[in-house]
């Protein structure tokens, strides 16, 4: 049903000629991180940090990521293309993730999304005409064991009913910023598609953020209550097996 | 309730997830503390192939899901062949069900930097990528903060430990695409491509990144080389069985009182597993679960006491996989479920080879058709049909994947595709889902 548009003349046409130099600086670090010869090997990250320069990957950052790179604008769009996590449409200051792959979508998942869009007046991969949210619907996000999540920027809200979600999503609408169940405090789409570029996340108290969650902790907790341990090991076990002389 | 029998808690093995209880281990203080860097020094201490011939000895399986001896796998990089080796961690988690490697990296983000190290050594790396699914961005900062403090210590960069042994080790952020965590896609994706699986032969062993030789480990693998440093080769085969050695983080999800990580002996079941996770959730009773994800076919309730290791999953019809066991009931519809799951998989399907890429297409309109009440008995032959073209003739694991839950619920749970084509059942999906459908 969805609109068929590969919208390639426009893509091509961009040149990021007017990128500041502090972007162009982080893409040589960027680039310095792979073998000289394999340059190419930084345009996933590259094109994380046109995200958080622009929101999504424009035309522009089209033509940046190839002179970056001394790549082809075709090359770079058909690769921009590929990937879920860049974003063809400008995105809103919070990208907000709806799991519906299977178990999610059993435990409530659905209509989790269900009851966003409608409260917001957005389908998925839409933005609100604010600005401030894009919503879209997610496949597994890795964390089952504490569905339905939604994520906000990547960060998880887990088991989350559709109050809360809408609870969420209005507080970040009137410029609060909602805490999430495990991950770090929030930042915007922008600030957190630098970190995916590579770049060290540069608040020290979201790096402590994010203490690990009950479902994660229930085997350790489990066997901790139990006074349950895995066989003892001697560190000191040699690697190499003493040879049994007469053998 | 009356909680879990002694002989049963007796299966938790807490190994690679012992540190989680200590809020800080993914500080490198604590993670020093608590054993950390430790199998470090003893590792750089003994030549590399030693170090091979132990994880050989110990039987250590790569934890992606294809269980793969891993030290066989080191054995087949070629040495003295003057080229550069790569060590590229697969940390793309994405198969459904799956939950073990984000908790691995966020909490524990050392023991997967000591293991890359160690790993690295052995295979005479001195460039290693962890390729980390880009969501997992909490996971990403934790591991790049670890790696600066490794650098700091000396554990990382020019002479580790003042050995003639020098590593450097890269995050690399994926972006959304689950088949980047097929190995070959992988690689084409951490070159700066679209991630298409590659052709086989060459391996990555010897045309891997750059097509120079690599190894390709999952995060679970790679953690679990420092334990086995440390503690040897006979005491991690004192867990588990004798041909699925060591322990298993089974990651719990569903209809369960309990659902998390719970890393136990290889070889437990689900009915014990049940049996640690506090039991079904009231009023739902055990239906059908994956033993390893998604890509697993479904088991049943007649299966609850198949021992969870590579053999015996295999023997009962299915696949160990990721042991991401994800656990429906009663009120779960296997039919539903299975469309959902392919959808996912339509999703993701690289567009690479037909088999998979019109197949899951067609599949999830059959399946459209059939939930809202208009499937034919026609269109479950259609399904196998599918199936049967798309497993074994797909390029890659993905397709062959995408057949599992559709093959196996139509073995076990025939009779409610009949509902929905007989009218018994309500449909789930209304007739406006039915555009495109044929
Ligand atoms: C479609 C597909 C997706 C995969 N996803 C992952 C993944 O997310 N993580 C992983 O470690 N292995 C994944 N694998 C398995 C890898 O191809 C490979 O077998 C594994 O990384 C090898 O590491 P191991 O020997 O340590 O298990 C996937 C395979 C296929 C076919
Ligand atoms: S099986 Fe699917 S994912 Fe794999 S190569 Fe073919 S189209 Fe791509
Ligand atoms: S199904 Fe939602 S996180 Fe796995």
């Amino acid at each position: 049903m969805g609109e068929i548009s590969l919208g390639l003349p426009s893509v091509l046409s961009g040149s990021g000629d007017d990128f500041p130099e502090e972007l162009r600086q982080a893409a040589r670090e960027i680039i310095d991180r792979y073998p000289p010869d394999r340059s190419r090997s930084a345009l996933l990250p590259l094109l994380h940090l046109v995200q958080s320069h622009e929101g999504y990957v424009s035309a522009d950052g089209i033509g940046f990521c190839a002179s970056m790179l001394g790549l082809t604008r075709a090359e770079v769009a058909a690769v921009a293309t590929f990937y879920t996590m860049y974003k063809r449409k400008p995105t809103g200051d919070f990208l907000v993730s709806v799991c519906t792959n299977t178990m999610c979508d059993a435990l409530g998942g659905q209509r989790v999304f269900d009851e966003l869009s409608e409260h917001l007046g957005v389908g998925h991969d839409e933005t609100t005409p604010d600005g401030t949210i894009t919503l879209e619907h997610a496949e597994c996000l890795a964390a089952c064991d504490y569905g339905p999540v939604m994520t906000v920027n990547y960060e998880f809200f887990d088991k989350v009913t559709p109050e809360q979600a809408r609870d969420i999503v209005e507080r970040l609408r009137k410029g609060e910023r909602p805490q999430p169940t495990r991950g770090a405090r929030l930042c915007t789409f922008k600030e957190i598609s630098r970190q995916l570029a590579g770049f060290a996340e540069d608040r020290p108290e979201a790096l402590a953020d994010g203490v690990a969650g009950d479902a994660t902790l229930a085997g350790v907790r489990l066997a901790q209550a139990h006074g349950v341990t895995a066989p003892e090991y001697d560190p000191t076990t040699p690697i190499v097996p003493e040879k049994e002389s007469s053998s | 309730m009356s909680g879990p029998r002694p002989e049963v808690l007796a299966k938790l093995t807490p190994v690679l997830t012992r540190r989680w209880l200590e809020p800080d281990a993914w500080r490198i203080e604590t993670y020093e503390r608590l054993d950390g860097y430790r199998a470090l020094r003893k590792a750089l201490a003994v030549h590399p192939d030693d170090l091979i011939a132990l994880i050989k000895e110990s039987g250590l399986r790569g934890r992606g899901g294809a269980g793969f001896p891993t030290g066989m796998k080191w054995g087949f990089i070629p040495q003295n062949d003057n080229k550069p080796h790569y060590l590229v961690v697969n940390a793309d988690e994405g198969e459904p069900g799956t939950c073990k490697d984000l908790p691995l990296m966020t909490h524990d983000p050392h023991a997967v930097i000591e293991g890359v190290i160690i790993a690295a050594y052995a295979i005479r790396a001195n460039r290693a990528y962890i390729y980390l699914r880009g969501e997992a961005v909490n996971a990403a900062r934790r591991l790049r903060n670890a790696i600066a403090e490794a650098y700091a210590a000396g554990y990382l960069g020019k002479n580790i430990l003042g050995r003639s042994f020098s590593l450097d080790v890269v995050v690399h952020s994926g972006a959304g695409a689950y088949i980047c965590g097929e190995e070959t896609a992988l690689l084409d994706s951490l070159e700066g491509f679209r991630g298409q699986p590659r052709l086989r032969p060459p391996f990555p062993a010897t045309h891997g990144l750059y097509a120079c030789p690599t190894v390709v480990n999952n995060v679970g693998t790679i953690a679990s080389v420092p334990p086995i440093v440390l503690g040897g080769a006979a005491w991690w085969r004192s867990m588990g069985t004798e041909k699925s050695s060591g322990p298993m983080i089974y990651s719990l999800s569903g209809r369960i009182n309990n659902p998390g990580q719970y890393e136990c002996s290889m070889g437990i079941t689900l009915r014990e597993l049940l049996e640690l996770a506090g039991g079904m959730q009231p009023g739902h009773e055990l239906r059908f679960w994956t033993p390893g994800g998604s890509s697993t076919p479904l088991l049943t309730a007649e299966h609850l006491d198949v021992p969870l290791d590579f053999e015996s999953v295999a023997a009962a019809g299915s696949i160990l996989g990721t042991t991401a066991t994800q656990i429906f009931s009663q009120q779960d519809c296997p039919v539903y479920a299975t469309y959902r799951w392919l959808k996912f998989y339509e999703h993701e399907s690289c567009g690479k080879c037909t088999p998979c890429r019109e197949g899951n297409y067609w599949m999830v309109r059959t399946y459209r058709r059939i939930l809202s009440g208009q499937g034919t008995y026609e269109d479950l032959d259609t399904l196998l049909d599918t199936c049967d073209n798309i497993l074994g003739r797909a390029f890659c694991g993905l397709g062959d994947g995408a057949t599992s839950s559709v093959t196996s619920s139509l073995k076990y749970f025939k009779q409610d595709y009949l509902d929905y084509i007989e009218g018994r059942k309500p449909p789930l999906l209304s007739a406006k889902e039915l555009v495109g459908a044929h």
